[in-house]
């Protein structure tokens, strides 16, 4: 079977911090990406998506070589933690970029983000500005956004750190639902270990710029420093 | 609470600057409506109405359009050599004294400027213009481009991070991304920055009197030093005082509707990247654009100086006059410096400690009155006072209304630092019963210290490039340096005007520069 993702070696210095990354992601696979504050899971993610470009090694997504690969062309749809939506702009147009960045829309395309929508419950929210909208809601209005766009890779960047307990795991659960309908891949950078183990059914530990293990979510250490 | 006790002195303190600022324009306006207005809406105000706005109006359409441009492809490159320095760089002309500016302006594109010579040399056509409306919007663009372009591009590297990943992960193309993201940030940024560019060129004084050159090419506030100096028609003057109060005052009440552009970065430290502009071509277009803009902002600068160093300096120093014109204009800016220290101080001090929002707002309103009366219509109203005005009396009148026009920016600097600063000691300094001018001596003033320069400074270098206050009052008894570069102009003399120029610029900029607050400096007031 071929690997969603496989770095080998991928290396980059940054000032004073040297990075080099081996990591392979079963495609599929749900990853949750730890390691404390600074250890480059960031960094991992921005190779990931095209925007570092390593020095060394090899970055293959899908089983291609990402080289010369510009990030709106690879294979991915990013998350982060917030500002996600374009703030002038509604949650249909947000949502519709993922189909089409200059906004050319059938009534397909035009269907298929409103479908996008009620799957991640937000159903009628087509006209509402981003800024009405609650932390929660934003998030699910990004996954909208990755449903339509079909990126058979997700990179999550702490997309739960900025809700509270409950909204994480109601996120999650919407996440997971996601995972296992699409068959996406799904890398998270995460600092909850509960949430870990809960969502994934991978793990990969980051530190220091290297990835320092990974495996079965069922081999993740009980406790490390947390970041 | 009685944590307000002990702290009364510095509201009577903000209650004695505030009258002051009052009662001074008040006594200016007091005789205009004595006066009253002579004449009514006739074909010359009419065409000089028209004229102001006209002339206000495309020189903002310029300079926000030419800012938007540069701000783009600024903003674009987050990270080359010298951004920081292009950055400074378009801070450069709010430092330079109007008048300088005019001259530099004419040593590039007037008579025998520089242009001009490209223009013969390729044996291009007719002589370029400059006076007129040509030279206005030069004039005026030179300025505000800069200023627009700051703005814009601090409005776009405001944005998040994320947004710019997001335009590239979702793969937007230049048209979408200009749509989705560039775009609505410079429209959030236009309405400050095309109402703060529109009042500055719409109460512009020096720069229209200067090159304007004629009837025809003639702003409000012009209208009004023409009509006394010349004609001597203090009610035709009056009414085109009220007029222009009514226009700035329309203005004010706009702006105060948008928020006020902001300066600063909102995510201090977190590294500015792009991921579009790789091409080629929008490498060559923004290298394009960059030079560009240099090439116009810069040339004027490059021409004071060069004139300036080619000018007769030892002539220059043998005159009389500008031994009299420097020690007038350091004793002035000196004053108006102090003078609008103290103000600020006060004001600051009371706006901090005074729990009543009437009273706050009238200390806001007394600190930026100078922005509804300009210069010209606090000397207007002093000059009829005195009737002309011999002796010691303009000198005063001069040095007040320069540290009033200083009072807004000297606030903006220092207001905030002594808001931190209050909040962060007024328990020790109670705790240990230091009161009064104890407390000055002790906390405040080692504390302070640095925006009180600041705004020392800012005020020295607006005071000392000042010709709009001192118009009407100078003349052989009254000489400043830019009256003197003023008159040396109108007569001719332009080596004498080049050298006066540099040496007037170089001292302005030097001061505006100490009275800028550093990026650096910005991140520890804010800490």
């Amino acid at each position: 079977m071929t690997k969603a993702v496989e770095l080998s070696s991928a290396g980059l210095t940054l000032g004073d911090h040297r990075f080099s990354f081996d990591l392979a992601v079963p495609e599929g696979a749900f990853v949750a990406v730890t390691g404390p504050s600074g250890s480059g899971k960031s960094t991992l993610f921005n190779i990931l998506a095209g925007f570092e470009r390593p020095h060394a090694g090899r970055v293959l997504l899908g089983g291609e070589d990402m080289a010369a690969v510009p990030p709106g062309k690879r294979p991915v749809s990013l998350i982060f933690q917030d500002n996600n939506l374009f703030a002038h702009r509604d949650i249909f147009t947000n949502v519709a970029l993922g189909v089409s960045p200059s906004l050319q829309l059938d009534d397909m395309a035009r269907a298929a983000v409103s479908d996008a929508l009620s799957r991640v419950g937000l159903a009628g929210f087509e006209k509402r500005m981003p800024a009405t909208l609650s932390g929660g809601e934003k998030q699910r209005a990004a996954f909208a956004r990755a449903l339509v766009r079909k990126r058979p890779i997700m990179l999550l960047d702490e997309p739960f750190a900025a809700l509270d307990p409950e909204l994480r795991h109601q996120m999650g659960a919407l996440l997971a639902a996601m995972h296992r309908q699409e068959g996406f891949t799904v890398l998270m950078i995460t600092h909850d270990r509960e949430e870990a183990r809960r969502l994934a059914d991978r793990f990969a530990m980051v530190e220091a710029g290297h990835v320092a293990g990974q495996g079965q979510i069922a081999d993740l250490p009980m406790l490390t420093a947390r970041g | 609470m009685h944590a307000r006790r002990g702290i009364s002195g510095e509201r009577i303190g903000g209650a004695i600057a505030l009258a002051f600022i009052l009662g001074f324009v008040a006594l200016a306006l007091a005789p205009l409506l004595r006066f009253g207005g002579a004449g009514g809406i006739d074909q010359q105000l009419a065409s000089v109405l028209t004229f102001t706005l006209w002339q206000a109006s495309l020189s903002t359409l310029l300079s926000v359009f030419f800012g938007a441009v540069v701000a783009l492809s600024v903003a674009r490159r987050p990270s080359f050599t010298g951004r920081v320095w292009l950055l400074r760089f378009m801070a450069a002309p709010m430092g330079l004294p109007a008048l300088a500016a005019a001259f530099g302006v004419l040593a590039v594109w007037g008579r025998e400027g520089a242009f001009n010579s490209v223009l013969s040399f390729f044996d291009l056509g007719t002589k370029f213009n400059v006076y007129g409306m040509t030279g206005i919007l030069i004039a005026h663009t030179f300025f505000n481009i800069p200023l627009a372009a700051r703005l814009f591009t601090a409005a776009l590297d405001r944005f998040p991070p994320t947004y710019w990943k997001l335009a590239a992960n979702l793969d937007l193309g230049r048209v979408a991304l200009f749509r989705l993201v560039e775009g609505p940030a410079l429209m959030a940024a236009l309405p400050g920055v095309a109402g703060l560019i529109f009042m500055l060129c719409a109460t512009s004084f020096t720069l229209v009197l200067t090159l304007g050159g004629g009837p025809a090419a003639t702003t409000l506030e012009v209208a009004i030093y023409q009509a006394l100096k010349f004609d001597f028609e203090p009610g035709r003057a009056v009414f085109l005082v009220l007029v222009q109060v009514v226009l700035t005052g329309l203005v004010l009440a706009f702006l105060a509707a948008f928020p006020a552009p902001a300066e600063e970065r909102a995510q201090q430290g977190t590294e500015l990247r792009r991921f579009d502009g790789g091409s080629l071509a929008s490498k060559l277009w923004d290298g394009a654009v960059i030079v560009a803009f240099l090439l116009f902002c810069g040339a004027p600068f490059v021409a004071i100086l060069v004139d300036g160093l080619r000018a007769d300096f030892p002539h220059l120093l043998a005159d009389r006059l500008f031994w009299r014109a420097l020690q007038t204009s350091a004793v002035l800016g000196l004053s108006a410096a102090l003078l609008a220290l103290l103000l600020s101080w006060l004001i600051a001090m009371a706006r901090v400690s005074t729990g009543s929002r009437i009273f706050a707002g009238w200390l806001d309103a007394g600190g930026s009155l100078i922005l509804l009366t300009p210069p010209i219509v606090l000397s207007t109203g002093w000059f009829l006072w005195l009737r002309g005005g011999d002796g010691f009396a303009p000198y005063i009148l001069v040095a007040i209304i320069n540290a009033l026009m200083a009072l807004p920016f000297a606030l903006r600097v220092l207001q905030p630092a002594v808001r931190s600063h209050v909040e962060r000691t007024r328990r020790l300094s109670q705790s240990l019963g230091l009161s009064g001018l104890q407390r000055l001596r002790i906390i405040d003033a080692p504390a302070l210290s640095r925006p009180l320069l600041m705004a020392f400074f800012f005020a020295l270098s607006l005071s000392l490039g000042d010709l709009g206050a001192v118009a009407l009052f100078g003349g052989e008894g009254f000489v400043t340096l830019p009256w003197l570069i003023y008159a040396r102009l109108g007569s001719y003399r332009t080596t004498d005007a080049a050298a006066l120029t540099l040496i007037l610029a170089a001292v302005c900029m030097a001061f505006a520069v100490l009275g800028t607050p550093s990026e650096r400096r910005r991140g520890e007031a804010g800490r």
